[in-house]
C-alpha cells in the first residue's frame, strides 16, 4: 500500500446558471480587470488515501466523485494527482 | 393514519411538521431519528426542512446516506407517501427519489418570505383537496431552492402532470418577480414518476395553524389522508 494524493475540482456544469461566478465576474469587472469573459465558482477537495497502486487509487476517487462528491445533474469534476508535500 | 417525521442532525422543520399533523390535522405523528432503521409502522413519511449536516458538500448530499434513508427509499418504492419539504426536497433529489437538483438562489441571498404558488395538478396524492389552479400563500425560507433539471426531464415532468406547484403572482397569473429563487419554469414542487413522493420548497407545515395566517398548506396533509385511508 502507498499513499496517494488527489485534488478533485468540482465546477457547475456549463450552461447551468452560476450566480456566484457571475457576481465574481462582475466584481472583477468593477475593479477594472478588463476582458473577463466568464467566472465559475466551484470547489476543491483534497484527498489522501491508501491504495495498492496509482490505477486503483484513481479509480477509487472516480467512484467517490460519481457517488458523493459531485452531483451528476449539475456539476462536472476533474481529478488531478497531487505531488507529496 | 400515522405520520413519521425524520429528524436529521440540523433539521429544524421537524417540530413544525409534527405540530401540523397532530394539532391541525388531528392524526398521529412521531419523530424518526435518522440513525434508526425502523419506520415504527408509519404510513406517511415527512422529510422536513432545515440544514441537515450543515448543508456540507451540497444541501442534502450527506443526509441522503443517513441510515434511515434506506428504509425511506424502500417505503417510497412500495408506493408509500413521502412529503419532502425544503431541505427534505434537497435530500430527496440527492437520494434519487425525485429528478433534478436544487441550487443556490439566483439572487444569492437567503429568502424568507411568503410566496404564492398555483396548484398545477389537483389530481395527485398531495393536492386532491385543492381546486385546479388554486393559488396558495405559503412561506419559503431557503438559500438553495433553485430547481434545475435537464430539458428531457422537464419535458417529462410537464407532460406527465408532475409539476405540482408553480410560483405565481398573488392573483394566480404568471408574474415576473414571483419566483423567489430563479427555479426553471417557476417550478416550486414536483412529484415522482409513481406519484407518491412530493418535493417542494415552500413550507405547507408552517401554514396549517390559523394562528399563523392563512392555513393554505393543510390541504396537502388532508389530501394524503383522503387517498391513503380510502
Amino acid at each position: 500500500m502507498s499513499i496517494y494524493r488527489f485534488a478533485v475540482h468540482i465546477a457547475p456544469r456549463r450552461g447551468i446558471l452560476d450566480p456566484q461566478g457571475k457576481a465574481i465576474a462582475e466584481a472583477l469587472h468593477a475593479l477594472g480587470f478588463a476582458g473577463i469573459r466568464d467566472a465559475r465558482m466551484g470547489k476543491q477537495i483534497l484527498l489522501e488515501l491508501d491504495a495498492p497502486d496509482p490505477a486503483h487509487a484513481r479509480a477509487a476517487v472516480g467512484d467517490m466523485c460519481d457517488r458523493l462528491l459531485a452531483n451528476p445533474v449539475t456539476e462536472d469534476y476533474h481529478i488531478a494527482p497531487v505531488e507529496s508535500p | 393514519m400515522k405520520f413519521g417525521v425524520v429528524t436529521f442532525p440540523g433539521s429544524n422543520g421537524d417540530y413544525d411538521a409534527l405540530h401540523a399533523v397532530r394539532d391541525a390535522l388531528g392524526e398521529e405523528a412521531v419523530y424518526l431519528w435518522h440513525k434508526s432503521h425502523d419506520l415504527d409502522g408509519c404510513d406517511v413519511l415527512v422529510l422536513p426542512g432545515g440544514f441537515s449536516y450543515g448543508d456540507y458538500l451540497r444541501a442534502g448530499a450527506i443526509a441522503r446516506f443517513s441510515p434511515i434513508m434506506r428504509e425511506v427509499t424502500e417505503h417510497a418504492r412500495r408506493g408509500g407517501p413521502v412529503l419532502a419539504i425544503c431541505n427534505g426536497f434537497q435530500v430527496a433529489c440527492e437520494a434519487g427519489l425525485l429528478p433534478g437538483a436544487l441550487l443556490r438562489n439566483k439572487g444569492l441571498t437567503f429568502v424568507s418570505a411568503p410566496v404564492h404558488v398555483r396548484v398545477e395538478n389537483a389530481d395527485t396524492l398531495f393536492t386532491n383537496r385543492y381546486r385546479d389552479r388554486e393559488v396558495l400563500r405559503l412561506p419559503v425560507a431557503h438559500g438553495e431552492g433553485r430547481y434545475v433539471a435537464d430539458d428531457e426531464t422537464l419535458r417529462r415532468l410537464e407532460g406527465e402532470g408532475r409539476v405540482a406547484f408553480r410560483y405565481v403572482g398573488a392573483d394566480g397569473a404568471d408574474a415576473a418577480g414571483a419566483n423567489p429563487n430563479g427555479s426553471v419554469r417557476e417550478i416550486a414542487g414536483v412529484v415522482s414518476e409513481s406519484g407518491n413522493v412530493l418535493g417542494m420548497m415552500p413550507h405547507p407545515e408552517r401554514a396549517c395553524d390559523p394562528a399563523l395566517g392563512r392555513p393554505d398548506g393543510l390541504a396537502i396533509f388532508r389530501s394524503m389522508l383522503e387517498r391513503v385511508s380510502a
